[in-house]
């Protein structure tokens, strides 16, 4: 039987792995790949206390998780579209229309 | 035995894929590896007695979310990013400091809560995809819907975003972008060409 810290730890480990990957990388796709996997790390969180408290709610909760994320993707995607269309890139330090 | 063995591989393989999916450059490459994680942790929720969360797993985040991704990025055709200026190792730096030592509050907390809890054998209602759909279209069913909306609502929202404006119609809310910062294309901006004609014909006038 594998503790569930092990997998709390993993968890722990791949959120701080994509948050690094968000706060550095500067294409924004990848950046949108790094906020998937922190969002991934976080549902393995919530599987694993379902599985520790015996409550199927935290699995519930990855459903809507699941869907939100879709939804995120569907919109994040088409907004880069846009933006690509018009500027040319989607190189997130060359986006910097609102800088003062 | 087994389990533990199933368990390491597959977080072994989620962790270096997942450093992969930060570390490389090409955009087709990280997404690629970013399946793969989502495959190694789908494993896992199967550990955990989730079945039911590691098909929704396969199919919608595999198979529909990040295909979409690498729809896009071939799409955009996106190259490698460009070398990092020296502002960006001082971004790097301060990133990586500021996840150790997030790793640390974050591992530290999860450890401390649960270390030493031991887990009472998988039973057969954890498991089973009756209870988890009695509770989805029971106590949460508003919820449920809200989110058939939400998704709705997406699905609008992307259409629009995406869309191509026809030529000759007013321009849509997402393309004031380009009227407020005009893209470096080849040819005369409309007010350049219009610069040299305003003196002329004023001077016409004159006359």
């Amino acid at each position: 039987m594998v503790p569930i810290s092990w997998y709390l730890l993993l968890a722990a480990l791949l959120f701080v792995i994509g948050a690094a990957g968000a706060l550095t990388r500067r294409n924004g796709i990848t950046i949108f790949l790094s906020v998937e996997l922190m969002l991934n790390s976080v549902n393995l969180t919530l599987a694993a206390y379902s599985r520790l408290l015996d409550d199927h709610t935290g699995q519930l909760v990855v459903f809507f998780v699941l869907a939100v994320a879709a939804a995120e993707a569907a919109v994040g995607l088409a907004l880069f579209i846009a933006i690509y269309r018009h500027r040319r890139t989607i190189d997130l330090n060359r986006i910097n229309l609102m800088r003062w | 035995m087994i389990e533990v063995a199933v368990f390491l591989l597959f977080a072994a393989l989620a962790l270096g894929s997942a450093l992969m999916v930060v570390l490389l450059r090409n955009p087709v490459h990280s997404t690629l590896s970013l399946v793969l994680t989502l495959l190694a942790i789908a494993v896992l929720f199967v550990l955990l007695g989730a079945p039911f969360l590691a098909a929704l797993q396969v199919l919608v985040y595999t198979g529909a979310i990040v295909v979409l991704f690498l729809f896009v990025v071939m799409l955009l055709n996106i190259g490698r990013e460009e070398i990092a200026t020296d502002r960006g190792l001082v971004q790097k730096g301060a990133a990586g400091l500021g996840a150790l030592i997030l790793l640390g509050m974050v591992g530290a907390a999860l450890w401390q809560g649960t270390a030493g809890h031991e887990l009472a054998p998988l039973t057969e209602d954890f498991v089973s995809l009756e209870v988890l759909a009695t509770q989805l279209f029971g106590r949460y069913l508003v919820a449920f819907e809200l989110v058939g909306l939400l998704l709705l609502v997406a699905v609008i929202a992307a259409t629009v975003l995406a869309a191509r404006p026809t030529p000759g119609e007013p321009l849509a809310a997402g393309d004031r972008l380009a009227d407020a910062a005009p893209v470096e294309r080849g040819g005369p901006e409309p007010e350049e060409l219009a610069e040299p004609t305003a003196p002329s014909t004023a001077a016409e006038e004159a006359r």
